[in-house]
């Protein structure tokens, strides 16, 4: 059909106005810290400062993001409720935390702390997968082959679900985390800020992330996983068990989520019923970001999108003279998603879910 | 109970195990309910006064559903019917009962907020710990209750039910239909029938002898019949009279119930507007827009900024002259958001919507606009639309209920007359195929762009008359929740479906602001509505026929990776 000059004026401007969209955001982000550059307002110790900070949060952001990455490569699906299993792991670990407190164990000395952490983790990591395995039975599995907004729906009722029976449980209050008080010192390094809380994050994420690759990688189960989702009827014929290999999806990415929950909450040091709403749409701009579907790339995503959330308000806004450009952080993280999904869609990493969704 | 279970035929013990699973659901259920603080909160609502709560009818109902889904799977015969009943019915009440000694014996309260004593003593009907037998008891009674009703012949088991429904009902909005009355010369009645809050016990029977008896009479099916007995110039000449009768409520129905009342339908009426703009771009277009809130929120400044003779106001024009550029405006926003992202497909535009509403709405409350826009101090003193004396009919609520009656009318002869357009056609093209739409030479982008401004321009429009009805605008009205709110409507009440918002918007808008104690909850019948929806009827509740026939799932089609002979859905 041949285009009539109505519709080939408004292509024209779409292109354009897609241009001038690229052009501002360059400009901003390259006049913006040259701005904040030449002013000269922050020294070398406060950027050493965010990058760090960037780093602590860009690992929890990867380590949720391969929950998303994960069951979108297996199911095609946006598992809206993500952030929710990692709110639920953040609970998990606050109740375990006063238990331990009560008995002495939380600060007794360095050696038992970082013990009552690795607990913590571990009974978060046990709820969440729990509860991920209930939403996915009840909320997903009926709904596998359906059109792909009616999954997506479901899952947008089970992350509300979820919140708000956390919120009936415990109440709509803020819950301040109990202090390790050994986390929050600050490591002795020259040069570098940095407390003992954020070597703690990063290197367990990194740790838990190496031995998620090496599983999905090296593992039967998780051969199977990716086999399943290359494609899962030709995966059914080989023999594999397809539902086995989509419940350990889940389960992996709950797991993950529900250690980053305890992680985000011994930085913040406070968790309530939403907590988990805002980081999990982040963690889904990480694994956009890193190219949905590839597990080393959401990992990718993650620690960028941390560096850029950590550094960009100050970086980019501060130089333009916007008062509290902090306020903007979860702005710059959200225009990021908009302009990964539009811009390169298939993210950093990812070519193999790319065809079929661009 | 455990000789039946002993005496059952093998074939049989098949279904005394689904029995005792539902039991164990029906206990889960219950408990969640008390935990969560559904009952507890419930419970200072009375249904039938000085007898029974709100939140110990979720309890008996929980009970009951119980009792009826296990009479449904137990072997044929009179006793084992009421026999699952019972067990199911016990077992859920058992739970309680656990729950009950469990808290006494553990301080549950440093975990559950909602495990105070208090709820012990709610859940065993003010016994406390020495009454913990109670709910066992009770539950066996409701179960076997409710296993009866199976046994009994369907002549006697619809007219109780429908009884029983009616006393709830009434129950509900005793508050609401005894002031009416009260100012009405029927005040006597209502005094007899109406409690403050729910129904005198007196009141209850006769509601209930007068439902049960309505439909012994075979009430409803005797007009049916009639009905269908009658020609069809006269049928629909009785169509019509009902029609001008329906009108005519709708119409009358702030002035009749005033004050309160007056507030929550002009609210229904807003969302019904949003409701509908949104329904171009979901229903028809099939976009999934989570960030409806963004346009919503340039509508409410605009007219704000425009109409304000406080401080941030610029121009103090009258209301009407603001709505059009709020309008126009938020059209544009529409355009300039839509234009980036609607190359991408559906559920990566939900979230980069999503993204787009909480950037508005972090905007809106940041200090970098809050010289413009007020932040957290908000814009004030935004006049009315239609000034009048504080008595005229006409004053506070009510002429926004008009107003939003009157728009949503609009949009839903706009929405009607495009369905059928070549437009119309377009966007349900895309929505079903978007690669055959493409390849049948429809523009994708172009297409998507003019739904997702329409329903932007709506959005807008609400905006407009929200901040009309409430007079003032602030950062914190702009939430995630309208973007939900308007999306649950619309998939609750089915999707395309222009009935389907006026109901979505009166269950999940009107009933949730009339009671105070749904309001907490609102969110999570929100959550397990959807996935119910989904999971039962994806369509909606008044689906329109073609989103019907798209988003069900063939009954028989599983899919290849599953093995033979395990459909989908079990």
């Amino acid at each position: 059909m041949k285009a009539t000059w109505v519709e080939r004026l408004t292509d024209a401007a779409i292109v354009t106005f897609l241009w001038v969209f690229r052009l501002v955001i360059v400009v901003v982000v390259v006049v913006g810290s040259f701005l904040t550059l030449a002013s000269g307002r922050y020294s070398a110790e406060v950027w050493i400062g965010l990058v760090v900070s960037g780093a602590s949060l860009g690992s929890i952001y990867a380590l949720m993001a391969l929950g998303y990455t994960m069951v979108y490569g297996i199911l095609r699906m946006i598992n809206f409720a993500h952030g929710e299993i990692f709110m639920a792991g953040a609970f998990a670990g606050y109740f375990t935390a006063i238990t331990l407190d009560e008995f002495g164990m939380l600060n007794a000395n360095p050696l038992l702390s970082v013990l009552s952490v690795l607990i913590m983790i571990l009974v978060a990591m046990a709820v969440s997968t729990a509860l991920a395995l209930l939403v996915e039975r009840i909320a997903y599995r009926p709904l596998r082959n359906a059109p792909r907004l009616v999954p997506l729906i479901s899952a947008i009722g089970a992350s509300f679900f979820l919140q708000y029976t956390f919120r009936g449980f415990f109440g709509p209050g803020i819950y301040a985390y109990p202090s390790v008080t050994v986390l929050s010192e600050r490591i002795p390094l020259p040069l570098i800020t940095m407390r003992w809380v954020d070597a703690l994050v990063i290197v367990s994420a990194l740790a838990m992330m190496t031995g998620l690759y090496l599983f999905v990688m090296r593992s039967k189960l998780g051969t199977a996983i990716r086999a399943v989702s290359e494609d899962k009827s030709t995966a059914a014929l080989m023999g594999i068990d397809v539902n086995r290999a989509i419940v350990t999806t889940f389960a992996l990415g709950a797991a993950m989520a529900g250690a980053a929950g305890v992680l985000y909450a011994l930085m913040f040091r406070q968790i309530f019923f939403f907590s988990g709403f805002v980081p999990g749409i982040k963690a889904f701009t990480a694994a956009v970001l890193g190219g949905i579907g590839n597990v080393p790339g959401a990992m990718l995503g993650g620690l960028f999108l941390g560096q850029v959330e950590s550094i960009g308000p100050t970086l980019f806004l501060d130089g333009f003279g916007v008062p509290s450009p902090n306020q903007l952080k979860d702005v710059i993280a959200f225009t990021m998603l908009v302009l990964v999904l539009v811009f390169r869609p298939s993210g950093i990493l990812g070519e193999r879910v790319a065809r079929d969704r661009a | 109970m455990t000789s039946e279970l002993m005496l059952a035929q093998p074939a049989s013990r098949e279904r005394w195990l689904g029995v005792l699973r539902v039991g164990l659901l029906g206990g889960i259920i219950a408990v969640y309910l008390a935990l969560v603080g559904i009952v507890p909160r419930f419970d200072e609502r009375p249904l039938v006064s000085g007898v029974i709560s709100l939140g110990q009818t979720a309890l008996v109902l929980t009970m009951a559903g119980a009792g009826s889904m296990a009479a449904r799977r137990a072997p044929a015969g009179r006793r084992p019917v009421i026999g699952a009943g019972a067990l199911a019915g016990a077992i859920t009440g058992g739970f309680v009962t656990l729950l009950v000694i469990v808290g006494a014996a553990v301080d549950l309260r440093a975990f559950m907020l909602n495990a105070s004593p208090r709820l012990y003593d709610l859940l065993t009907f003010g016994l406390g710990v020495s009454g913990s037998w109670i709910p066992t008891a009770v539950g066996g009674l409701i179960g076997a209750g409710a296993g009866a009703l199976y046994v009994v012949p369907t002549r006697v088991r619809t007219p109780v039910g429908w009884g029983l429904i009616a006393v709830v009902a009434l129950g509900l909005f005793a508050g609401l239909l005894r002031t009416p009355l009260l100012t009405s010369g029927l005040s006597q009645l209502a005094r007899f029938l109406f409690a403050p809050e729910g129904l005198t016990p007196v009141g209850a029977v006769i509601v209930f002898v007068l439902a049960t008896a309505l439909h012994v009479a075979r009430g409803p099916a005797a007009v049916a019949r009639r009905m269908d007995a009658l020609p069809a110039r006269q049928r629909r000449a009785v169509f019509a009279a009902g029609g001008v009768f329906g009108l005519l409520l709708v119409f009358v129905m702030p002035l009749a119930l005033g004050g309160f009342f007056a507030q929550v339908i002009a609210l229904v009426a807003l969302y019904v507007l949003m409701g509908l703009g949104l329904n171009i771009t979901l229903g028809l277009a099939g976009l999934l827009d989570l960030g409806f809130v963004a346009f919503f929120a340039v509508g409410a400044y605009t007219v704000g900024l425009l109409t304000s003779t406080a401080e941030f106001g610029i121009a103090q024009w009258p209301f009407w002259a603001a709505v059009p550029i709020a309008v126009l405006l938020a059209m544009a926003f529409g355009a300039f958001l839509g234009l980036p992202i609607l190359g991408i497909r559906g559920d990566y535009l939900a979230i980069a919507t999503l993204g787009f509403g909480e950037i508005i709405r972090i905007l809106a409350g940041s200090d970098l606009m809050k010289g413009v826009l007020g932040g957290p101090r908000g814009i004030i003193n935004i006049p009315k639309p239609i000034s009048v004396a504080p008595d005229h009919f006409l004053s506070g609520a009510t002429q926004i209920y008009y107003i939003a009656l009157v728009c949503a009318a609009v949009i839903a002869f706009v929405a009607w007359r495009l369905r059928a357009s070549r437009l119309g056609r377009a966007w349900v093209a895309i929505r079903e195929d978007e690669d055959v739409a493409e390849a049948l030479g429809i523009s994708l982008v172009q297409t998507k762009l003019l739904a997702y401004m329409l329903g932007a321009a709506f959005a807008g429009l609400g905006g407009a008359i929200f901040a009309g009805l409430v007079g003032s605008i602030f950062s914190s009205s702009i939430q995630l929740f309208v973007s939900i709110n308007v999306a649950a409507l619309i998939i609750v009440g089915g999707m395309g479906s222009i009935p389907g918002v006026v109901v979505g918007a009166i269950f999940l808008i009107g009933i949730p602001e009339l009671f105070r104690e749904f309001s907490e909850y609102r969110f999570l019948f929100y959550g397990i509505a959807l996935i119910a929806m989904m999971r039962y009827r994806p369509e909606g509740l008044l689906p329109s026929r073609i989103v019907g026939r798209e988003l069900h799932v063939p009954e028989n089609e599983s899919p290849a990776y599953l093995p033979a002979g395990e459909p989908l859905g079990r």
